[in-house]
């Protein structure tokens, strides 16, 4: 089932190729590849800790490389995210004047990609499904993009080769962490070497600062962000739906999968780094994109703002920072990828998206602007979306790390400066719907006409699924969380008997680890994330 | 199932060449091309016989001939590397023998196209000697062969001045690190008495040797082979001479004789690792060659020299191959890069007879012929290193290995000339997918360029998904 959603995608991307009609079998495909997901949400065995689904071929013996793919909660929640996009994207793509065939394709292969590496189990092909996306996106950019899609399409290309490149090696320097009889690409046997404490932690510190600025380019880390907005500005409008709302979330999907299990002492070491940094995205590039007087470009900034969000989840590396991270990663996709989904949709009717030139569509767009507005309060974080969800639980998480510590934490500051990033979201998205959709309407925009009744399926399908798991996050929570607990306390059986002999784990850090898992539990039973 | 012994190889190939070279000047009137199918005919039946050879490592009390030649797993599965690469190199030939014909006017129209045939087949046979040579007289002979049948190829179609040019460079060059691979090897046996590489290992680890004096000759040596590599600072003859010869043959220069020149790296390498400074050479070396290849290709917008930059640029990632001493690495880089280089350069014969040789000819390649556009597209992404094929396994490999070594400096580069490489080579896929062209009519593709196009591309996808087969032939 797990291969049919791979490939499903990039078997019609083939046939697209060869000549099959493109929008039918594009359409065709990324509707089954959602029903099998949805299958797999519903059959989760929520009871197994490891993988499901399990299928493997071997490659290479020697290397213990095999192509193995199976889902865990936290793969599925990011296969069932990249399966609703690619939809909504494949819907929302009209008529191509020029290579239709082409574009597709191109559509279909960063989706196969993006479900392959979250589906793999085996690091060589969890990076490698990643770079598949790399030339489709050069592509799309190159051949459809508007505006300075030239510059855009070679800096977006020239900078995530080198972070993919940077992040394979890591991934190597990962691999040759570890003694040679441990030695494997297969994840599982990692977690389970790294659990014996098989790699140092000298070793853990330079892997993670490497993974960190590989994963970082990819996820648009300040400040290797500049290529983000830029690109997704020029491309056309479901290709920056698919990136920004699938393929970004592999670099933190990738912490979250590499980092949290394997390099709990490097996850330590350069947290500070981190928070400085993300705080960069949060608060820096926050007020870059007040400062925006277009449109795709103010998305752009926005969506590169919110992985700031993501980050401190990520970094502050409790069970309930990190649920909450997954969460928003999930939410964040989906919101983004309808707000680049409208204005692609508003730019074929207007061909400009500076807000000078907007305002008052409101009044010939009432459904577009309707669901316009769920984007941008989902992107700002109200309460019934699931980013909300999200937020919160990074927020309450990140704020919860080092409650032992005698003095004011990092994590504390961290928390109060990105509650500020609320409200500069606030500030940028209301003033976006404002001077979009409200005010007097130019004489010029009068023969602009609402989406088309075909469109509102996939806009449908996008706020059905921000809406659901707003009032519902615990059916998320409840597939990532295990998964996240076993990788912060390490193996559970291990946990209940003898926590502090954790191998190659700190005390310090495990000690954290162990503070906030407890905490939690007892504080936050609201929220359901203990299944026990 | 009697089996076949490794120098046969040769000798069959050696008669083949010659039967083709009778054949040429006795039935004038014959269709030339089939002298061409034969030849990859001929080469074919060896490539399948050279997987039954039973390899035997060479050792080093080996007598008589076993002590200049061996035939061990490096050396067989170099042989199928230099036989896969002149029968690809033999069928671009054919497409390209238009150009040829076109270049000997006159009343016979068949002139020249004999000989273009058959000396691949002579150079092959060089080839498959100077991977099996442990013995500097052997390499030297058999470079030799290589490098002579070369210097014809090179200036074949000697009537355009750049050819003319180019065999020119490539005479005068090649002669000139002939002379310093002598003048090497003359201080090597001057300092240890010795022509075989075993002994001298032997005789190195003597310490009453003067290793100074060897070290000499080692670099002389380095200087020569350096030249056949096109590592820098010996790498200026690449780009007019590759600009300048028939394009074919630039393809078999940039692969054949860069394999073997590797090949023969690693064997006179081995009796120096002991020495500290040659590693640190062969970083240095290896630096100054990514930086520059990479560097310097950014800029040309002629598609065959850039190609030769890259050609450049290769070479100095398998330098870091050499730095790390890693034969597997290298002979799957190797690999990669045939299947790679082959497939660029043979779209680039059948577009280059309809429009031309700059980058700006492949705009709109796409829409003209979207088969051949695909192609290069697959050449140019893996010659880039992007994963699901060949050429990002080869660096993979390449790069696991200056890792496990601890090469900071290399792979630092390595990142940067990576990024650098994805602006060049891509800028190809730009033009052919990117641009309109100029003209719309659709370019024809003979039968036997397509298959051999298409089992280049399905090579060097599978070879990027499933890389054991090359790594079991490798396998000691």
């Amino acid at each position: 089932m797990v291969l049919f959603i791979i490939f499903c995608p990039i078997v019609a991307a083939i046939l697209i190729m060869i000549g099959a009609p493109a929008r039918k079998t594009a359409l065709a495909a990324s509707v089954l590849a959602l029903a099998a997901a949805l299958f797999l949400l519903v059959s989760f065995d929520h009871g197994q800790r490891d993988f499901q689904h399990v299928t493997s071929f071997p490659i290479s013996p020697e290397w213990h490389l095999s192509f193995t793919t199976g889902i865990d909660g936290l793969s599925l929640v990011m296969i069932l995210l990249a399966t609703i996009v690619t939809l909504a994207a494949v819907w929302f793509t009209g008529t191509i004047e020029k290579y239709e065939n082409a574009f597709y394709a191109c559509l279909l292969f960063i989706s196969g990609g993006a479900i392959g590496a979250f589906a793999s189990i085996d690091l060589f092909f969890f990076y490698a499904f990643h770079e598949l996306a790399l030339i489709p996106t050069f592509l799309l950019i190159g051949i459809w993009g508007s505006g300075n899609r030239v510059a855009a399409a070679w800096k977006i290309t020239i900078y995530l080769a080198i972070g993919s490149f940077i992040l394979l090696l890591g991934l190597i320097l990962l691999y040759q962490s570890f003694p040679v009889p441990a030695r494997s690409f297969d994840i599982r046997a990692l977690k389970a070497a790294a659990g014996l404490g098989q790699i140092s932690a000298d070793a853990q510190r330079h892997v993670y600062l490497l993974l960190l600025i590989g994963f970082g380019i990819l996820v648009s880390l300040f400040p290797f962000h500049t290529w983000a907005p830029e690109a997704y500005a020029s491309a056309p409008a479901p290709a920056a739906m698919l990136h920004a709302g699938v393929l970004k979330k592999f670099g933190l999907y990738g912490l979250l999968r590499l980092a949290i299990p394997l390099l709990p002492e490097g996850t330590h070491h350069w947290a500070n780094l981190l928070v400085v940094l993300l705080l960069g995205n949060i608060i820096y590039v926050g007020l870059v994109t007040i400062a925006q007087k277009r449109l795709d470009w103010m998305l752009g900034y926005s969506s590169v703002m919110h992985m700031g969000y993501i980050f401190l989840g990520i970094a502050s590396a409790t069970i309930l920072s990190t649920t909450g991270a997954v969460v928003l990663m999930f939410a964040h996709g989906l919101s983004i990828a309808l707000l680049f989904g409208l204005a692609g949709e508003l730019r074929k009717q207007t061909n400009t998206l500076v807000f000078d030139e907007l305002g008052g569509l409101g009044k010939v767009m009432p459904f577009a602007s309707l669901a316009f507005g769920f984007g941008i309060f989902a992107a700002i974080g109200l309460p019934g979306l699931a980013n909300f969800a999200g937020e919160i639980m990074i927020f309450f998480g990140a704020f919860k790390n080092g409650w032992e510590m005698a003095h004011f934490h990092i994590f504390q500051i961290a928390t109060v400066l990105a509650l500020w990033g609320v409200v500069i979201s606030t500030v940028y998205m209301l003033r976006a719907y404002r001077k979009t959709f409200m005010g007097t309407m130019s004489e010029r925009w009068k023969a602009i006409v609402d989406l088309r009744p075909a469109l509102r399926v996939p806009v449908a399908l996008v706020v059905g699924g921000l809406l659901c798991y707003g009032f519902f996050p615990q059916s998320l929570v409840q597939k990532v969380t295990p998964v996240l607990r076993t990788y912060l306390t390490g193996d559970r059986n291990l946990t209940d008997m003898e926590f502090g002999s954790h191998g190659a784990v700190s005390p310090c850090v495990t000690k954290q680890y162990r503070s906030s898992a407890s905490t939690q539990r007892d504080g936050y039973n609201a929220w359901q994330i203990t299944r026990r | 199932m009697t089996m076949i012994t490794a120098p046969e190889l040769e000798i069959a190939v050696l008669v083949l060449g010659m039967a083709i070279l009778l054949v040429e000047a006795f039935a004038a009137n014959i269709d030339k091309r089939a002298l061409a199918f034969v030849a990859i005919a001929g080469l074919a039946s060896v490539l399948v016989a050279s997987f039954f050879v039973a390899p035997n490592p060479s050792t080093g009390q080996a007598t008589g001939f076993w002590s200049f030649y061996t035939a061990d797993r490096l050396s067989i599965f170099f042989k199928q590397f230099s036989l896969l690469t002149t029968i690809f190199v033999l069928v671009l030939m054919i497409d390209y023998a238009p150009v040829v014909r076109s270049s000997f006017p006159g009343n016979t129209p068949q002139a020249g196209l004999g000989e273009f045939f058959a000396l691949p087949i002579f150079t092959c046979v060089g080839l498959m000697y100077l991977v099996s040579a442990i013995d500097f007289v052997f390499i030297f002979v058999s470079l030799e062969l290589v490098t002579i049948s070369f210097y014809v190829l090179v200036s074949f179609t000697r009537r355009n001045p750049i050819t003319l040019e180019a065999g020119t460079k490539y005479l005068v060059l090649s002669a000139l690190s002939t002379g310093f691979l002598v003048y090497g090897i003359a201080w090597i046996f001057g300092a240890t008495g010795q022509t075989n590489l075993q002994q001298i290992a032997n005789v190195l680890a003597n310490p009453t040797t003067d290793r100074n004096a060897a070290l000499l000759g080692m670099v002389l040596v380095l200087v020569a082979l350096g030249f056949k590599i096109a590592a820098v600072p010996f790498q200026i003859w690449v780009p007019d001479v590759y600009q300048g010869a028939p394009t074919p043959v630039t393809a078999y220069l940039s692969v054949g004789s860069k394999a073997a020149g590797f090949v023969v790296l690693l064997r006179v390498l081995q009796p120096f690792l002991a020495l500290p400074q040659t590693q640190r050479l062969i970083v240095v070396i290896a630096l100054l060659t990514l930086i520059y290849g990479n560097l310097a290709a950014l800029p040309q917008t002629n598609l065959k020299r850039l190609l030769a930059y890259s050609s450049i640029a290769h070479a100095g990632y398998l330098l870091i191959g050499v730095a790390c001493f890693d034969a597997s690495a290298i002979s799957f880089y190797l690999a990669a890069y045939l299947l790679m280089t082959l497939l660029s350069f043979a779209v680039l014969i059948i577009v280059a007879q309809q429009t031309g040789e700059q980058i700006a000819d492949f705009d709109g390649l796409a829409k003209r012929s979207p088969f051949l556009a695909f192609a290069m597209l697959i050449g140019m992404v893996s010659l880039a290193g992007v994963p699901f094929t060949a050429g990002f396994f080869g660096k993979f490999f390449i790069f696991y290995a200056a890792i496990a070594q601890h090469q900071t400096a290399l792979v630092v580069v390595g990142v940067i000339t990576v990024g650098c490489g994805f602006y060049y080579y891509l800028k190809v896929v730009r033009a052919m997918y990117w641009q309109s062209a100029n003209k719309t009519d659709k370019i024809p593709v003979n039968g036997l360029s397509r298959l051999a196009i298409s089992a280049l591309i399905a090579a060097t996808i599978w070879l990027g998904v499933y890389p054991q087969p090359i790594l079991d032939a490798l396998k000691r």
